[in-house]
């Protein structure tokens, strides 16, 4: 199956508007899905017998930057029975005021999504709504703010303890 | 959103530590290679359930490498999978190279003698899975004697890159240096003297009735929990699943290379028992001393060394891909590992934001499934026969 038939299988599953648009430019073409309905595009193309992506290989939380003003999440499905790749993108915007931009998880799906969530809600910051356990994974639980953020200061004290390096 | 993981989790340990045992498994315990924490909920010898911590060797990766470029990333990538370094660097180097659009112009020595080295820190990788392995069981001699052996493919890879871990020998464009004169025939004389050591540990450790009966029918990992929680390498081929990327993805020369992949049959047990896994990786071993001797047949006649021969010739000037985005996956010792680049700047060498996919990140992530209900006793061969690396696992 190729990118323009997986485009055409999800626009007749789910209405025109679950594609926002597409990268083309690069070697690996990405689809950019509307935010909310992104577990249920993960569903169908893992369910669906002709594409079967049944591999989340990467999961990966960005933030674009203080001036874009927007969060993103970057999935990377394999199939393993068709040896297919293909990337979804999903983004919002947030200002970075008002808590942690929030997105769907696809846990339910991938278990994989997991730890993977688990490590963008704590490197970058973003809330996955309906994850069994967003805990930090790679700081610890009282770590404040959120390091891959383009905006994040160097902690000077940790626990009241300085830190000079 | 207020988050109330931490609470729930606080509370389930409260409540566990009332009703049940709670004990901590590592950072210290030598079972868990390296800084590991299990949690275990237990109820005499059985676990009920098992939550791992982790983090204890995070050295911020990515945050590093969005701050270097792309060459000063390399040596960071060394120190990711540390009992791999060759595997993680060729597989950044060839992210970076198809993002330039020079993968076609790599001399095919370069490609060669990169396959050649990658293969020897497999087996350096899959040595060391094997023999702590047989620590973990109570097996002392293997560990000591696949030791020994690996020490000297610690000594060819040092004598060609001038370091023992951490390597910083593949570039982007080419290598460090060439191989050292008299390399190959060393390299050959390795694979001649290490075959019947293979049949020796096989003896000792493989058919070994103790051994079997601690690792058979234990920790059974089926196919479709194995794909939908990422495992991958030798955990999904210890499944049952042929599923590898050197060749599903056909990358560097490994299309003109002959090997096997092998896989979990469940000749002692179950299919996808720690046997299996344990198995499938000794396999590899001696497929991956195949793809070095046919590497060795290529470097030694029609790539034969020349003086006028410079690895650093097609050495890009400056590393300047076009703005896109990348996802690159190889099969490390571990298994996917995968490198995703975001690249926004066309002048910049920094990627605007890179990510890790670690495979042993994603293959602990399944212990917590397959070790509800087990003994404690076989949860340590659990762990072991999941050969993750920490400091992969924590970035």
């Amino acid at each position: 199956m190729s990118f323009e038939d997986i485009k055409l299988l999800l626009t007749n599953t789910f209405g025109a508007d679950v594609i926002e648009g597409e990268e083309t430019g690069g070697l690996q073409p990405a689809l950019l899905i509307a935010p909310d309905r992104i577990a249920d595009v993960c569903l169908e193309l893992r369910n669906n017998s002709k594409t079967y992506f049944d591999f989340l290989s990467c999961l990966t939380g960005v933030d674009y930057g203080v001036e874009a003003g927007r969060f993103g999440v970057v999935y990377h499905l394999a199939s393993i029975p068709y040896k297919l790749q293909l990337t979804l993108k999903i983004s919002k915007e947030h200002d970075r005021t008002n808590g942690e931009p929030v997105f769907k998880s696809v846990t339910p799906v991938y278990r994989t999504a997991d730890w993977h969530e688990r490590e963008a809600y704590d490197l970058v910051g973003i809330f996955f709504e309906g994850h069994p356990d967003l805990r930090r994974i790679l700081l610890p639980d009282d770590w404040e703010g959120y390091p891959l953020r383009k905006d994040y200061k160097t902690a000077e004290y940790y626990k009241g303890i300085k830190i000079d390096f | 959103m207020i988050n109330t993981a931490l609470e729930n989790y606080n509370h389930k340990i409260a409540a566990a530590s009332v009703e049940d045992m709670v004990l901590n498994m590592g950072p210290q315990h030598p079972s868990t290679h390296g800084v590991l924490r299990l949690e275990l909920i237990t109820d005499g010898e059985i676990v009920k359930e098992v939550i791992p911590h982790m983090g204890y060797l995070h050295r911020c990766f990515e945050k590093h490498a969005e701050s270097l470029t792309y060459q000063q990333t390399i040596p960071f990538t060394d120190r990711l999978d540390y009992l791999a370094s060759m595997n993680n660097s060729h597989a950044w180097v060839m992210g970076v190279e198809r993002m330039l659009g020079i993968d076609k112009d790599i001399p095919k020595r370069v490609e060669y003698i990169r396959v050649l080295v990658c293969e020897m820190n497999r087996i350096a990788s899959h040595l060391i899975a094997i023999g702590t392995y047989g620590i973990d069981i109570g097996a002392f001699t293997p560990f000591l004697w696949l030791f020994k052996d690996r020490e000297h493919i610690m000594g060819m890879l040092e004598w060609a890159s001038g370091s023992r871990m951490l390597y910083n020998y593949i570039w982007v464009g080419g290598l460090f240096y060439d191989l050292p004169v008299g390399f190959e025939e060393r390299a050959r004389e390795f694979v001649n003297y290490f075959r019947p050591k293979m049949a020796e540990l096989n003896q000792l450790l493989t058919e070994n009735q103790i051994f079997i009966s601690r690792t058979a029918n234990v920790g059974v990992l089926p196919r479709d929990v194995a794909i939908n929680y990422g495992c991958s390498g030798p955990m999904l081929r210890g499944s049952g699943l042929k599923w590898d990327l050197r060749r599903i993805d056909n990358y560097s020369v490994y299309p003109e290379i002959d090997f096997e992949i092998p896989v979990g049959k469940g000749e002692m047990g179950t299919v996808g028992d720690c046997w299996d896994r344990y198995k499938v990786r000794v396999d590899e071993i001696e497929q991956s001393l195949r793809i070095m001797e046919q590497c060795l047949d290529r470097l030694q006649n029609e790539l034969k060394r020349t003086t006028d021969f410079d690895p650093r010739a097609k050495l890009p000037r400056k590393l300047t891909p076009k703005p896109q985005d990348y996802y690159i996956r190889c099969e490390g010792a571990k298994g996917e590992l995968g490198f995703y680049f975001m690249h926004t700047d066309a002048r910049s060498e920094i990627p605007f934001r890179a990510k890790v996919r670690a495979p042993s990140f994603n293959n602990l992530s399944v212990l917590p499934e397959i070790a509800k209900g087990v003994m404690i006793a076989d949860l340590i061969a659990i762990v072991g026969s999941i050969d993750f690396v920490l400091g992969e696992v924590d970035r």
